[in-house]
């Protein structure tokens, strides 16, 4: 199982060029789980104590407001990131993930990674740089879904 | 081009409103008959629709280049003139100058693959290349077609979406800026397809239809995956009134959007977009 994670850690695009030691050090944060359809990765509110490397199915990040529909402001897909609360305090996730179909992921044990980081700033610092692009990408999307941009001009 | 406003472009032709397809809320497609000789025109030109005591617009075909013998508009009835000729019915009768402006290059894709983006109404321009790349679909390499919408609602040509989608020599995707529960596609800006999609950076045409804005981040996104902005096409919309680069009205910088494009490369377009004076 190790080995598999080993594997698809080292393979994956979001890994890509992580030396083997951190690899190393990173696979000892992960395990595979699965979701069924319909299921929650987190909620609003929880503890942000992991994050997830989707391997199959689709998520759906989902924003609740009392007495209105959930309204979903982003899908990801396989190889996409879910969750980005666990790198900075309070660690609480902002939203919720529901598995849209039957989801693979790997979990990363982010109170683990977090401290692995924390004695480590090379570790630190390479993981930043790694989730920083993946925040200004949605940060990025965010803005144009602002400006409603498909919408009828006034 | 056709020959229909050889002798003036600047007089209308009048036709005939034959059908009418209500798309969306707000958007009409109409199917005119273009009369005895038909209507050529390639992928991406604009004719000016004048709707009879209220006024000109100019609207890209959105129909089959193929299909000389009809010729369809799809249009958004936003202001007097597109909300007349968006209720048009079979029957009436509508003005039509055109075909104008240099449209997608779609012979420059042969034997690359091809990245089609379309942000809500910008699909409509963008369909008659598709129709053209499904129609010599062996000249090609991979095809993606990725529409973005603001909401399910709101998809254009949705039926048409979902049959190219069937096809298995297209991968087409599309998503919507904001859904609720019962939507079971993607969600995301059109954008986020773009690194999903697979195609040889290197060697790939994109064409590119939307917003202004959702165009920009859209090229920014395809030369960040490797494609050259000389690749890059978009279709530019500004406020065209003679469509023959006379009047002045679509200046953009050096150019008149209605003569010299309104399809042009990112290479070019590129530095101006960015630029609030114009």
């Amino acid at each position: 199982m190790i080995e598999g994670l080993d594997r698809y850690i080292r393979e994956h695009p979001f890994f890509t060029g992580l030396s083997e030691e951190y690899v190393q050090l990173i696979v000892g944060c992960a395990r595979n789980v699965v979701f069924k359809a319909g299921t929650y990765l987190y909620r609003h509110g929880d503890p942000a104590d992991e994050f997830f490397v989707l391997r199959h199915g689709r998520v759906a990040l989902e924003m609740t407001a009392p007495g209105r529909a959930p309204v979903t402001f982003q899908t990801l897909v396989e190889g996409e990131i879910v969750g980005v609360s666990w790198l900075l305090p309070p660690h609480r996730w902002s939203y919720d993930a529901r598995a849209v179909d039957l989801v693979r992921a790997i979990a990363m044990d982010a109170k683990c990674l977090r401290e692995k980081c924390d004695s480590d700033h090379n570790l630190g610092y390479d993981m930043m740089m790694r989730f920083v692009p993946v925040l200004v990408s949605r940060l990025q999307a965010t803005r144009m879904q602002v400006m409603d941009v498909y919408g009828t001009p006034a | 081009m056709s020959a229909i406003h050889a002798a003036d472009p600047m007089v209308p032709n009048v036709m005939r409103v034959v059908r009418t397809r209500r798309e969306l809320a707000d958007v009409w497609t109409l199917e005119i008959d273009p009369g005895p000789n038909g209507f050529a025109f390639a992928p991406g030109q604009f004719n000016m629709l004048y709707a009879f005591g209220i006024g000109e617009v100019a609207i890209s075909v959105s129909g089959d280049p193929a299909e000389s013998d009809r010729l369809i508009h799809t249009v958004r009835a936003v202001g007097n003139v597109s909300t007349a000729l968006a209720h048009m019915k079979p029957g009436d009768t509508l003005g039509v100058r055109g075909p104008f402006g240099h449209g997608w290059p779609v012979e420059a894709a042969t034997d690359a693959d091809v990245v089609v983006v379309a942000g809500g109404l910008g699909l409509a321009p963008l369909r008659p290349t598709i129709y053209r790349l499904i129609a010599e679909r062996s000249r090609y390499g991979r095809i993606a077609l990725l529409s973005g919408s603001r909401s399910p609602t709101e998809i254009l040509f949705r039926g048409e979406l979902e049959r190219w989608s069937a096809r298995l020599d297209i991968d087409v995707e599309a998503t919507v800026d904001h859904a609720t529960g019962d939507w079971r596609g993607q969600v995301g800006v059109v954008t986020t397809l773009i690194e999903r999609a697979a195609f040889d950076p290197a060697n790939t045409v994109a064409f590119v239809c939307g917003p202004e804005i959702m165009m920009r981040l859209s090229a920014v996104e395809l030369e960040r995956g490797g494609v050259a902005a000389e690749r890059v096409y978009l279709s530019m919309e500004r406020n065209m009134k003679c469509a023959i680069g006379h009047c002045g009205h679509c200046q953009f910088a050096g150019d008149f959007v209605c003569r010299d494009g309104p399809v042009a490369t990112h290479a070019r377009l590129g530095p101006l977009l960015a630029l609030r004076e114009i």
